[in-house]
This record gives C-alpha cells, sequence and structure tokens, in this order.
C-alpha cells in the first residue's frame, strides 16, 4: 500500500506487476488522463502541483480507509506533478482483492476521495495562450456536503 | 510571532511567491489569514479554504505558535 508523487510519467506495466501475487483473483485500475478541454475551452497541457507533506498524509489515509472498509487485498496511487501534455496519466490507481466487487469499489472510493480531499492542483494552459487554476466545482461541491469546506 | 507561510495554486500569484517568512500578531489561522487578505488584496473567502499548521489540517481557531508552518488550501482539483 503506497502513495507517491512523481514528476515523470507513471510505468502503468511495471506499477500493474509489483502488484501481482497469487492470493488476489482480481486487479482493478484507473487512470485518470488530461484531455484536450474543459469547460469548452481547449487545453493544450496542465501543470500539477501538490502539497507533498499533506497529500502524502491524507492519500495515505484513503488508502487505509480503502483497506478498512472493502475486503481488498492491496491499493496502490501513483499522482503526477509537475507539466503535462494532452494524453498522460495524471494518477493511477491499482487494487487487487480476492474478488472482483470489492476491487471494483474500493478503486472507486480512492479515486474519489483523492479528488476531494489531497491537496494537488492544476494550473491550464489554453490553446489561446491563456492559464488558470482549475476549481474542481463538482469536488468542491463534495467537499462542502462532507463539511471540509462550506457555501 | 513569526510563521512560515506556504503559498499553493492561486496564492501563489496572488503573493507573487511559494512561501514567506511571516512576522504577525495574529494568533489564529482565521485572523493571519484576514491579515493576508488585507496585505495581497485577496478576497477568496476563509470558508471555502481549509487550513493546514505543521503539515496537518487544523482548526482555524486553534491558537497558533511562533515558528508554525501554515498553508490555505484552495479547494484542490487532483485527479
Amino acid at each position: 500500500m503506497y502513495f507517491e508523487i512523481s514528476e515523470t510519467p507513471i510505468d502503468i506495466i511495471e506499477r500493474r506487476t509489483r502488484m501481482v501475487q497469487y492470493h488476489a483473483g482480481g486487479y482493478v485500475s484507473f487512470e485518470g488522463w488530461i484531455r484536450d478541454h474543459n469547460h469548452g475551452k481547449e487545453v493544450r497541457s496542465l501543470e500539477y502541483q501538490a502539497y507533498p507533506a499533506l497529500a502524502g498524509t491524507e492519500a495515505e489515509k484513503i488508502l487505509q480507509e480503502a483497506k478498512d472498509q472493502f475486503a481488498i487485498d492491496d491499493c496502490d496511487v501513483v499522482h503526477r506533478v509537475g507539466h503535462l501534455d494532452v494524453g498522460e496519466i495524471a494518477v493511477w490507481v491499482g487494487v487487487t482483492a480476492a474478488h472482483r466487487g470489492a476491487a471494483f469499489d474500493a478503486c472507486e472510493y480512492i479515486i474519489d476521495e483523492l479528488k476531494i480531499r489531497v491537496p494537488i492542483w492544476k494550473n491550464e494552459h489554453y490553446l489561446n495562450g491563456k492559464s488558470g487554476w482549475v476549481e474542481c466545482h463538482e469536488c468542491k461541491k463534495k467537499a462542502i456536503e462532507k463539511g471540509l469546506i462550506h457555501e | 510571532m513569526t510563521y512560515q507561510l506556504l503559498y499553493f495554486a492561486m496564492f501563489q500569484d496572488w503573493a507573487g511567491k511559494n512561501e514567506e517568512q511571516f512576522s504577525s500578531a495574529a494568533a489564529t489561522p482565521a485572523a493571519l489569514y484576514e491579515e493576508l487578505c488585507k496585505k495581497y488584496s485577496i478576497n477568496y473567502p476563509q470558508r471555502q479554504l481549509r487550513v493546514a499548521v505543521n503539515d496537518q489540517f487544523a482548526n482555524w481557531e486553534q491558537p497558533l505558535n511562533d515558528g508554525d508552518r501554515i498553508a490555505f488550501i484552495p479547494p484542490v482539483a487532483g485527479g
């Protein structure tokens, strides 16, 4: 079980291979990709920034919660920081379990919580030359629902 | 007291730096944020932020100590 912040591209095959063990009957993963549009604007690239010390402790809490709540064997997360181009992988979540149901549920839980709680931000660079820090309205709404921040 | 302030995301743009040593009489994160808003003409509402003291999420009203490392955390956007 680990959370890692990476300044270099995430090697999905290598990460997956590290998780292989004979007790698990299934592996579920999620990859978050850089898409070429957001709220109607054409995106050229992104800059991810993290507060590493706090991101690490908060992400590890989320992974522990996933282990406590779901019948899984293992769960890992890697998040990129720095400059990312369209098509690159921003985040990878891997979960192994004896049965697939728990692995799917835990994977969804981890990425959902990460997007609400882990201090990572992105600055979008648009084709028109402008840029801006992204406010994820859906994440903000969920953070309000959880009482982490307020309306 | 002197605090170490860490700036992330839009706070870096507003303050024009990543971090600074900040002398202040403010004794809580809430009071400190109010002071910072005046200094840098920030109008982001405190209620939509979280605050971290010494790399842990903290309460807005908790007493601060000299040398504390403080970061104001705007809504996150990872993933």
